[in-house]
């Protein structure tokens, strides 16, 4: 049978998860791990990552939107969906990603976002005219007291939405990676540090992507880059990142320690079919290249520039070091077979349902939904325009 | 009151409607099976089983299997005297159509078939988002592709690979231990065509069911028994290299 070696169960050969799964916990990963980079100015008051904090809150509702629509286009019957809200199994680890996801969008992302935009809004639904007001009034909500007393209890609100938010985009994520972490049929998958490893890993892409983001955007607004701010978020970046290449490597130890009866047959996979996502791109490019950069900076005093090329590079290749850890969990774990006899290939489809093309639009289309948010709730002062009078200044 | 042009052109398509129920039939009425009073499993003497197909054949007719797809398959085992964790394994079309001559000498040949193992504690209706898959209260765990989302988390979970997502209905699909066959008395498709008698219908919850002497004067195992799935699918002589 062609792109199988050795013996697949029959019903194994073609693959069930594509490359669109491998989307889903990528998005969802730039979520939690964006916002919880937010909070980290919000709770924990780390007052240089500020200029970061709403661009942050942007990119986690972005992605957030986002992140259901590779689930959806890869569901057999897309149009059943709504069961998952009106009969959740209770049993099953996926029925509960529709509550989560609704927890997570509407009781904390939104919240938050509304609760820091409302005196913005409030004082755009005055200051603009035409359609544009219009859409600022209905983002009021119909709340338009903007006094002090009010702006402090927002504070207050926000404060505690943040609070909750902070489980919450643990859950979140965590919660993704418990979907494969608790499936005992799949050795690759099957593991305790799944959720803990996915969740550290969250937080190292969302943390590189809004520091990439933020770079790109004060650079192409011809602003000055704060590098007190990036300084601190790419420190984040490189603790969050050790923890979490600590975590794949102890897992990978115990897995070559314990060498149990999957042992050669994952082996073998690494070695051959996952060689190049897995070890080339994962960990030698992906992981391993961007904590030494990151540790240069670190250690030795180096000037602006050198510093803002290395977090570049540092923060893309992160983004890509993450992506294919999705790529080697999901397509990897249906790679081999359950018989350890065997492997098959995956082939991307370029035009069908679940396709390259989809999958590289599915990718776009949160930066395209990120250009509109920060166009209706710019993430920084206007000074030039003076479409914002007395606007908050950015956090 | 009478039948106007207008009330004809009511009636006729209600008629036609009701006119087809009645060409198609009633389902046979089975009033005295009660599904309390069976737990169903399947007994496979492997020394019996001499790789025909006829079951896997006999499957797809009966259920209308899609090319490519099993409910159920055999599997051939060529195993050396001592590399029994290595063994070769082949199933050309799911040993559809019986087995080529094996290539390999010395050690042995055996078959193997497979089928949903039916599981008391399955781990795939435990993963299934909506339920949609289930146990049904005689041990045999079905679909209702009516509600199946066909999100196939089902088919991840399952050890043995048993599931697959029918390419035409887009949801889950696996043995259904012809459900429609057991519930009128008959046995399954596979069993019926099994010319040695190496597949039997077992009712566990039947105490005159010839499996319970069996199952005391042989060695029965299930497949992949670290999985804890509580399968009900018993192999006499199963090879310890069967994965």
């Amino acid at each position: 049978m062609p792109g199988v070696e050795g013996f697949m169960y029959p019903n194994e050969v073609e693959l069930q998860w594509s490359v669109l799964i491998v989307l889903y916990p990528f998005l969802t990963g730039l979520v939690a791990g964006a916002f919880i980079l937010a909070s980290l100015e919000r709770v924990f008051q780390v007052q240089a990552v500020k200029p970061t904090y709403r661009l942050a809150l942007l990119t986690a509702l972005a992605f957030l939107l986002v992140a259901p629509l590779p689930l959806q286009l890869h569901l057999g019957h897309p149009e059943r969906s709504y069961e998952m809200y009106l009969t959740p199994h209770r049993t099953s680890a996926m029925a509960m990603f529709g509550f989560v996801y609704l927890w997570y969008l509407m009781a904390v992302l939104l919240l938050e976002i509304w609760l820091d935009y409302r005196r913005d809004i409030v004082v755009l639904s005055q200051s603009t005219t035409g359609g544009t007001r219009w859409i600022y009034r209905v983002l009021t909500l119909g709340s338009s007291n903007i006094s002090k007393h009010a702006l402090e209890i927002d504070e207050r609100v926000g404060w505690l939405a943040t609070l909750i938010g902070i489980p919450s985009a643990f859950l979140l994520h965590g919660y993704v990676g418990f979907i494969f972490g608790s499936v005992k049929a799949n050795p690759w998958w099957s593991s305790p540090l799944m959720p803990v490893v996915f969740l550290f890993s969250a937080m190292v892409s969302g943390i590189a992507l809004v520091m990439l983001l933020y770079m790109l955007l004060t650079w192409s607004r011809r602003e000055k880059i704060d590098m007190r701010c990036v300084d601190t978020v790419a420190s984040y970046l490189f603790y969050t990142f050790i923890i979490d290449f600590s975590l794949e490597m102890l897992d990978l130890i115990h897995r070559i320690y314990e060498a149990d009866e999957s042992f050669r047959s994952l082996d073998f996979m690494v070695h051959t079919k996952l060689y190049m996502s897995h070890i080339v791109i994962q960990i030698m490019l992906g992981t391993v290249t961007p904590i030494l950069l990151l540790a240069l900076t670190q250690v030795l005093r180096l000037g602006e520039m050198t510093r803002k090329r290395i977090y570049a590079v540092a923060g893309c290749l992160t983004l890509i070091g993450i992506f294919a850890m999705r790529w080697n969990v999901v397509i990897g774990g249906q790679l081999f077979s359950k018989s350890f006899l065997g492997y098959t290939t995956y082939k991307m489809g370029l035009i069908t349902r679940e396709g390259l093309l989809v999958a590289i639009a599915l990718t776009i289309l949160p930066f395209v939904i990120l250009w509109a948010l920060v166009k209706l709730l710019p993430p920084w002062p206007e000074k030039n325009s003076g479409s914002l009078p007395n606007a908050a200044p950015a956090r | 009151m009478s039948i106007t042009r207008r009330h004809m052109l009511l009636l006729l398509p209600t008629a036609a409607i009701a006119w087809k129920h009645v060409l198609a039939g009633t389902p046979e009425a089975s009033p005295n099976y009660k599904m309390s009073e069976h737990w169903w499993g399947m007994l496979i003497d492997l020394p019996k089983c001499i790789g025909c197909g006829n079951c896997v054949r006999a499957c797809q007719a009966e259920n209308d299997v899609p090319d490519g797809y099993f409910r159920t398959w055999v599997e051939r085992y060529h195993v050396t005297d001592y590399d029994i964790e290595n063994p070769h394994v082949d199933s050309p079309d799911g040993g559809k159509k019986g087995f080529p001559p094996a290539k390999e000498e010395g050690g042995k040949n055996f078959f193997v078939p497979k089928l949903c193992n039916h599981c008391a504690d399955s781990p795939c209706t435990q993963v299934c988002p909506v339920g949609a898959t289930f146990i049904s209260p005689e041990g045999v765990v079905l679909v209702d592709k009516k509600y199946c989302l066909g999100c196939r988390y089902c088919v991840q979970a399952c050890p043995y690979g048993c599931r697959f997502i029918h390419p035409k209905t887009k949801t889950a699909e696996k043995c259904t231990l012809c459900y429609h066959r057991i519930t009128k008395g008959l046995t399954t498709a596979c069993c019926e065509s099994c010319p040695t008698g190496a597949r039997q219908l077992a009712d566990l919850k039947n105490p005159n069911d010839p499996i319970h002497e069996f199952m005391k004067t042989h060695s029965v195992q299930v497949l992949k028994p670290y999985m804890a799935t509580h399968s009900k699918v018993f192999y006499n002589g199963l090879d310890g290299s069967v994965r």
